[in-house]
């Protein structure tokens, strides 16, 4: 079969060899289960998350994907197994989830920027009242994250006053102040018009060039393909298929995949 | 250190996995008790004390509910019934309900408020109900004028006189039109006021006299209750849409003295008490009329309370028109339509339609406002409580009357906004 | 062509004429003439309004004149927050009236917005039982009618309260509250007022007179108020250069209540307890019925309004607020504090400026329960009396019409001073 090249909306080099994956286990989840009230959302999900890896999560819509993610920083409750994110695993304990939430960043499909808050204030919150650092010095690691994802001159302005992508690229810019070493993804170019994507993209290539370990919730298949080591295919709350993405894209196992990859790729 | 590693030793599953009961703790009442009652030590305390408060209130007003006497006829005879025990006496609503529901309302006419009412919700039926053919709308601009006749009676050719004024009015309209449109408008608004003070009296006792046909006539002071509640309630706001338009439209027009004098007229009725506005419909109208005119003391009240609920639906459907995209006006221009044409067939009917569920609201505030007037001396169900407890037989009760009355405006009201509530939600969904 | 003449041609492009019809039909013109005859028609309309008055107090043999504020009054007000007796003027029972409206509009609006705040919070929360507790209150008190609650909390004073006579004796038959502090009888509740030992006199500021201890006390708590913004300025000041918030609890509540402690020793305060003598209790401060029946009514019927206005604003806010700030690490305490609260009270104060407005208005219901407000005073025996309707009416209308554009001006500039910068 030949290979699919699939697209990717950004116009620059991918060094592939900045992207190395270590032996250290960053996120380790076995045997998860978690109910809706009576509706099994997730099924017995095992994995296994290296530091420097890039996942790829996708999957039709209701099969979980999003709040498998949301699990990992206890945005959502799983009610049997276990998830132990840097060694630390997540209970009810409010310390362990406090320790949990400062390692990991999440970014939202919404962006969820603080609307009352400039862009400089946004980044600098949780630094101030989490790490309690000082504010100059929050200050300069907001610039500098700001100048990272190439928007420092909006610094003083207010997200009303922003775009789409440059509200997404903020957002990023916000999760990255608090020094994670995970970063979580939860469709994040979904809400944004095609122009806008090229700019986000771009930012999360320069991260994994950095070597954050990353999961991701997408439909960008052309991201995938071009930067993720691993993409896992999820179903009706369980994980199907995972494969390298070359192997996931020109040589799809289950039926189920195939289908998929047909809806998504097919027109 | 590599990419691949044996985390990516790939995958496939071979079969998929059923779904499955949660674990026990997970479900059932025991689950949602914890959850939901006693899930912390604030969350029992507060338990605790709402079922306490529950209790307390049962234990207090139960009772004296159940022990209840429903047929006595004086407040005394209650007492002997009940021979000392704690009890209520509902008998007074069994005996007086229609005086609460009608006022002093001849008994016998009793049909005419009730079908009043009747075709009252079919007049509002293709308003609120888009499914329903436009033609109805024809009734609905026909009601006010059956609704008037059914409630006080008189000559049918009093409201076939004005409606008339209405008919010659459009024809000037109409046969103007061909000249020139300004001289149709003021054509439109002359030929009408001209026929009603000059003409419309005498054409009346002209046809009354050829063909008698009317209802009897029942004077405005033997309204009372919950009649004189709804029809103040009702007119004021169904004659304060149009006024509200027009000031909500002038309010926000580019022309600088029309917008401020508008600003000033709503700001200065939403200022004031409503009570202020009704004395100066009983003490002052007077005042401001040329000297020796009359007016019936309801109809005074009504076009006060019309003029105050105008100032507040000026303010919803003002809300109402910032709700539409801009991109409506804008089309409306692209299409060579002119102020008016544009207000008419595209900007209001939106407008109007997103400002239902606020109308709605606005008419259940003016609704619970008209008890208002027992201050000037109307019997509206507060004032005919006080007179039927100033009777020596009911000298004395009032929790029974209260609840009776209370009860009436929830269910109405309750109702109401549950009903503005569906509204929004369907309004919703149309409105992307 | 050279362009030379293009550019005289375009220069010098003809005027049209002027004709009548552009009056009408050209926009340059049309809203002038539009305005003009609307000011045309109001000012002959408001002409033939006037001429009617005059005709008619003409006919009435009336003048129009408010000489009637200076004519003694000739009625007792029985609730008093400056001195006044029937001998003095119409316009001190006015100001007697008004500065009522103030008191009562200032503690309906106190009891509204706690009231208000806690049964919308509560609304919200996840026990189910106080939930729907919470929606019995509103929907209960939000659908019945405000003269009706007067009225019925005026009944129950009235009627379901012990008369004075039942407190006499060793074993009373109704006991009060608070450890025999504070009796609620159906002449109105008595509570336990402050005196001094050591008096400063009065200060006499036009026609009121209020008392120095107090005003000494109102102007250490408004210092007392400032000292501790200054310590929570330099708080932040400190968090800001070294990321450490000192613990300020303690300190502030020091600073806000020590100076007035002091005060209160050193005037000599102490409790005036009512106290049973002959049929009725003297001693302490006599909260009337009327008061206690439109202070409960007004306030517990605005409160469920209040509550639905916070509860729309809590939820207005969009659930991923929320998880943003959790997944940057915030704790719920420090993410309502920092993040839901500061929007949701744009959304929350401007509908309950509104309902404060709606509270100020209300209290012109006074008239049902025998409180003298400035409706009643005013509006009421005043005009009964002197037969100055019209005037008196007017002055009324204005009156109330300053305090409503007072505090909607003041909400105009809290709206104008938070909105949130768009593009």
């Amino acid at each position: 079969m030949a290979e699919t090249k699939l697209e990717l909306p950004v116009d620059r080099e991918i060094d592939a060899s900045k992207m190395q994956v270590s032996d250290e286990i960053a996120i380790q989840i076995t045997g998860m289960n978690k109910w809706y009230g009576s509706f099994h959302v997730l099924r017995d999900i095992d994995m296994v998350v290296n530091r420097g890896e890039r996942i790829v999560v996708c999957g039709p819509s209701g099969s979980g994907k999003s709040t498998l993610i949301r699990c990992i920083n206890r945005l959502e409750e799983h009610q049997a197994g276990q998830i132990i994110v840097d060694g630390t695993e997540l209970t009810g304990d409010l310390k362990n989830i406090d320790k949990v939430r400062s390692e990991v960043g999440m970014v939202f499909q919404h962006f969820n920027l603080f609307p009352h808050l400039t862009i400089l204030e946004n980044c600098t919150l949780a630094p101030i009242w989490v790490r309690k650092v000082p504010k100059k010095e929050a200050e300069e690691i907001a610039m500098h994250f700001l100048e990272k994802v190439k928007i420092p001159e909006q610094a003083l302005k207010y997200p009303g006053q922003l775009s789409g992508g440059q509200q997404q690229r903020v957002a990023i810019a916000r999760s990255l102040c608090m020094r994670p070493r995970i970063m979580l993804f939860d469709e994040p170019t979904s809400a944004l018009d095609p122009e806008m994507i090229k700019e986000v993209l771009d930012t999360m290539i320069a991260l994994a060039e950095e070597g954050m370990t990353m999961i991701c919730v997408t439909h960008e298949m052309g991201f995938a393909q071009a930067v993720a080591n691993r993409v896992i295919f999820m179903d009706q709350g369980q994980i199907v298929e995972q494969n390298e993405p070359r192997e996931f894209f020109n040589n799809p196992q289950s039926e189920r995949t195939k289908l998929f990859l047909s809806q998504i790729l097919g027109h | 250190m590599s990419d691949t590693h044996a985390q990516t030793v790939a995958y496939v599953r071979d079969s998929m996995l059923p779904e499955q009961a949660p674990p026990i703790a997970e479900k059932g009442a025991i689950k949602w008790l914890r959850e939901n009652l006693f899930s912390g030590w604030l969350n029992t305390i507060l338990t605790v004390l709402s079922l306490l408060t529950i209790w307390y209130a049962l234990a207090a007003i139960g009772p004296w509910l159940l022990n209840t006497v429903w047929n006595a006829q004086s407040l005394r005879e209650c007492r002997e019934v009940l021979d000392g025990a704690s009890g209520a006496c509902f008998a007074v609503i069994r005996d007086r309900w229609h005086q609460l529901l009608f006022g002093f309302y001849p008994p016998q006419y009793y049909w005419r408020p009730v079908l009043s009412l009747v075709l009252l919700f079919v007049a509002l039926a293709p308003v609120l109900f888009s499914q329903l053919p436009r033609k109805l709308l024809g009734f609905s601009a026909l009601y006010p004028f059956v609704a008037y006749h059914l409630l006080w009676g008189g000559s049918v050719w009093l409201p076939v006189s004005v409606i008339l004024g209405f008919v010659l009015g459009y024809v000037a309209f109409r046969v103007l039109h061909r000249f020139a449109p300004l001289l149709a408008i003021t054509g439109a608004i002359a030929v009408p006021v001209l026929w009603w003070i000059l003409f419309a009296a005498g054409f009346t006792s002209a046809m009354t006299s050829i063909a008698p046909i009317g209802l009897e006539f029942v004077r405005s002071d033997r309204f009372g209750g919950f009649l004189i509640s709804l029809v103040i309630g009702v007119t004021g706001i169904s004659l304060s849409l149009p006024i509200g338009i027009l000031l909500a439209l002038g309010r926000q027009s580019d022309m600088v003295f029309v917008k401020s004098v508008c600003v000033m007229v709503i700001e200065f009725i939403r200022g004031v008490p409503l009570i202020t506005l009704l004395f100066t419909a009983s003490l002052l109208l007077n005042y401001f009329l040329p000297p020796g005119t009359t007016f019936d003391l309801i109809l005074r009240v009504i076009i006060m309370v019309t003029l105050f609920a105008s100032a507040y639906m000026a303010e919803v459907i003002r809300g109402g028109l910032a709700a539409l995209p801009k991109g409506q006006y804008e089309a409306a221009d692209a299409l060579g339509l002119d102020y008016w044409k544009a207000q008419r067939l595209i900007i209001m009917p939106q407008a109007l339609k997103i400002s239902i569920p606020g109308i709605v609201n606005t008419f259940i505030g003016l609704f619970k406002d008209t008890t208002l007037v027992v201050f000037i001396g109307l019997l509206d169900p507060i004032g005919l409580s006080n007179a039927i407890r100033a009777d020596t037989d009911w000298n004395g009760i009032y929790w029974e009357l209260f609840i009776f009355i209370g009860a009436l405006f929830f269910i109405f009201c309750f109702g109401m906004s549950r009903y503005s509530m569906y509204l929004e939600r369907r309004l919703k969904t149309d409105h992307k | 062509m050279s362009t030379s003449d293009d550019l005289r041609i375009a220069a010098s492009a003809p005027k049209r004429a002027f004709r009548f019809s552009m009056l009408l039909y050209d926009q340059r013109y049309r809203s002038i003439t539009i305005q003009v005859f609307f000011l045309f028609m109001l000012m002959l309309g408001a002409a033939w309004l006037i001429d009617n008055t005059v005709n008619n107090l003409r006919a009435l043999g009336r003048d129009f004149s408010f000489a009637f504020l200076s004519a003694p009054a000739g009625y007792d007000i029985n609730q008093r927050p400056i001195e006044y007796h029937s001998q003095m003027t119409h316009g001190r029972a006015a100001l007697v009236g008004f500065l009522n409206t103030i008191i009562l509009a200032v503690l309906a609006c106190l009891l509204a917005t706690v009231l208000g705040v806690i049964a919308g919070v509560l609304r919200l929360s996840n026990n189910w039982i106080v939930g729907r507790l919470m929606t019995v209150y509103i929907e209960v008190f939000r659908n019945i009618p405000t003269l009706l609650w007067i009225l019925i909390f005026g009944a129950i004073m009235t009627e379901a309260m012990p008369a004075p006579s039942a407190f006499r004796g060793d074993d009373p038959a109704a006991s009060m509250l608070f450890n025999d502090a504070v009796p609620i009888t159906n002449r109105g509740v008595y509570v336990p007022s402050i005196e001094f030992i050591r008096d400063l006199g009065d200060l006499r500021v036009g026609p009121i007179a209020p008392s120095l201890n107090w005003l000494l006390i109102f102007f250490v708590i408004i210092a007392g108020i400032y000292a501790n913004k200054r310590l929570i300025d330099h708080a932040t000041a400190v968090q800001n250069a070294t990321g450490v918030r000192p613990k300020t609890w303690w300190k502030s509540l020091l600073v806000l209540l020590g100076p007035v402690i002091v005060i209160f020793i050193g005037l000599g305060a102490y409790l005036d307890y009512p106290e049973l003598r002959g049929f009725n209790f003297a001693g302490g401060t006599h909260l009337r019925n009327s008061l206690i029946a439109m202070w409960l009514g007004l306030g517990i019927y605005t409160g469920a309004f209040v509550a639905e206005n916070v509860r729309a604003g809590i939820l207005a806010i969009s659930k991923g607020q929320t998880e943003a700030a959790f997944a940057l690490g915030l704790q719920p305490g420090k993410t309502m504090r920092l993040v839901i609260l500061p929007q949701a009270l744009r959304v929350i104060i401007p509908p309950l400026i509104s309902q404060y407005l709606n509270i100020t208005k209300n209290t012109s219901l006074g008239l049902a329960v025998g409180y003298m407000d400035l409706r009643s005073t005013l509006g009421g025996i005043t005009i009964n009396q002197t037969g100055r309707e019209l005037e008196g009416m007017l002055l009324m209308m204005l009156i109330y019409l300053a305090i409503s554009l007072t505090i909607s001006g003041a909400m105009n500039v809290y709206n104008s001073r938070v909105k949130l910068k768009e593009r």
